[in-house]
């Protein structure tokens, strides 16, 4: 993952309740002007925070994110890492299909982040829970 | 902390001696930290019905915060801290209305000297203590409170339906659409429907910052719901960067019309219903 240099110090934030999950939207909001993405990309990205934020909440038991502003030499951007120790992904490849969901939403969040934002890594497991990242980066 | 009998009986022996010049020298140390924002008399009131509350409890028994007969205690206790978090102040300007005592405590057990002074200044001082806890603790659930009553406000304010046109109401959501608002403005929409007994009904998301899968299925819900009762729904506010988010995510609306903004979706109304938007001839006057 070419993450690039961070620019200052990563904000961090618990996810902890549903208000929880509207400050990581504000916080990723915030982190997503001061890179100087276009609204569009500003909106994507807040959504697509919105979507894993959720999902660490509803299916990872509660965790937390970690915000920075990044740059790779060439554009800025903005990296999010959303972190849980919950029971992990059994299948990623089913999780990742439209329309697949094991609760009650319309089974879009995950996989539909994944194309809100330009990099996306995933790290589950059983016994290590789930981490997220993503990065979208300024045009 | 209780106190023992004997210790209580010297506390009580401590306030009521100079009682006057204990509740004055009291309220000038709290007057100092609230700094006039609120009237000498108020003030002295509140001290002289703490003053007489704790002597109360003296009389009919040890000095126990937690006892039984020290309810009227923490009554007034609680009504001044709620009266305190009503009024604005801040925490420890309300936690002073009680340590303050110890100052005096101080003064007045200086003055007498002799054996145990300081022995009886850390006993009141931890009976002090448990009494400025408890202040606290009734001050932040007063906090709490007023918190959760206007949280329950925002709910009812930010979630108007109204009608925009004969047969055609309108539900402009502005800020986040969580599961507890997306209840309120479905029960206020249905319920609207049915009083005005309209056929179209338009929901705006102009005032949505994000519509994530959550939001777009609480609305999906809601047109579900309408449609059910036999009206029609219009989504409107959808702006260039929510329609691609939407498209990104791979959320579908079906067969529900969206519009650009809310003047397009009634005038989309307008043209089902069959009224002409014209638009007249300026008249030369």
């Amino acid at each position: 993952m070419t993450a690039g240099i961070d620019l200052g110090q990563p904000q961090v934030q618990a996810i902890r309740s549903d208000e929880d999950v509207v400050r990581v939207r504000q916080l990723v909001r915030t982190a997503a002007v001061a890179a100087k993405l276009s609204l569009v990309d500003q909106t994507k990205v807040v959504t697509a925070a919105s979507e894993l934020a959720r999902n660490t909440l509803v299916y990872g038991g509660g965790g937390s994110v970690e915000v920075a502003t990044v740059d790779n030499g060439l554009r800025r951007g903005v990296r999010i890492v959303f972190a849980d120790s919950g029971p992990g992904i059994a299948d990623l490849e089913l999780a990742f299909t439209d329309g697949y969901t094991t609760g009650s939403g319309l089974g879009l969040g995950l996989s539909g982040a994944r194309r809100l934002v330009d990099e996306f890594a995933i790290d589950t497991g059983a016994d290590r829970g789930t981490r997220v990242t993503v990065v979208k980066w300024a045009r | 902390m209780a106190l023992n009998a004997e210790e209580s009986g010297r506390f009580a022996a401590v306030l009521t001696d100079g009682a006057e010049k204990v509740t004055q020298r009291w309220t000038e140390a709290v007057a100092g930290s609230l700094r006039g924002r609120l009237s000498q008399a108020e003030l002295r009131r509140q001290i002289e019905e703490l003053h007489r509350a704790l002597l109360t409890v003296g009389e009919q028994g040890p000095l126990d915060l937690d006892a039984e007969h020290a309810a009227e205690l923490r009554a007034v206790l609680g009504e001044l801290s709620r009266d305190r978090a009503r009024q604005g102040f801040s925490a420890t300007e309300t936690a002073i209305s009680v340590f303050a005592l110890k100052d005096v405590l101080l003064e007045v057990l200086e003055a007498r000297g002799g054996e145990g002074t300081l022995r009886d200044y850390v006993a009141f001082s931890g009976l002090i203590d448990q009494m400025g806890l408890f202040t606290f603790e009734s001050y932040v659930r007063t906090r709490e409170s007023l918190i959760a009553d206007q949280a329950e406000q925002l709910l009812e304010l930010s979630t108007p339906v109204v009608k925009l046109w004969e047969g055609v109401v309108a539900v402009p959501l502005v800020g986040t659409l969580d599961s507890a608002r997306a209840q309120v403005v479905m029960e206020r929409l249905l319920q609207t429907l049915v009083d005005t007994s309209s056929p179209y009904a338009i929901i705006d998301i102009t005032g949505v910052p994000a519509v994530d899968t959550q939001v777009a299925q609480h609305i999906l819900k809601t047109v579900v719901a309408a449609r059910l009762m036999g009206a029609d729904c219009i989504i409107s506010g959808i702006r260039p960067q929510i329609a691609q988010t939407i498209v990104a995510l791979g959320i579908e609306f079906g067969d529900i019309a969206t519009k650009a903004s809310l003047a397009d979706a009634l005038r989309h109304v307008l043209r089902l219903t069959g009224v002409e938007t014209a638009r007249r001839p300026r008249r030369e006057s």
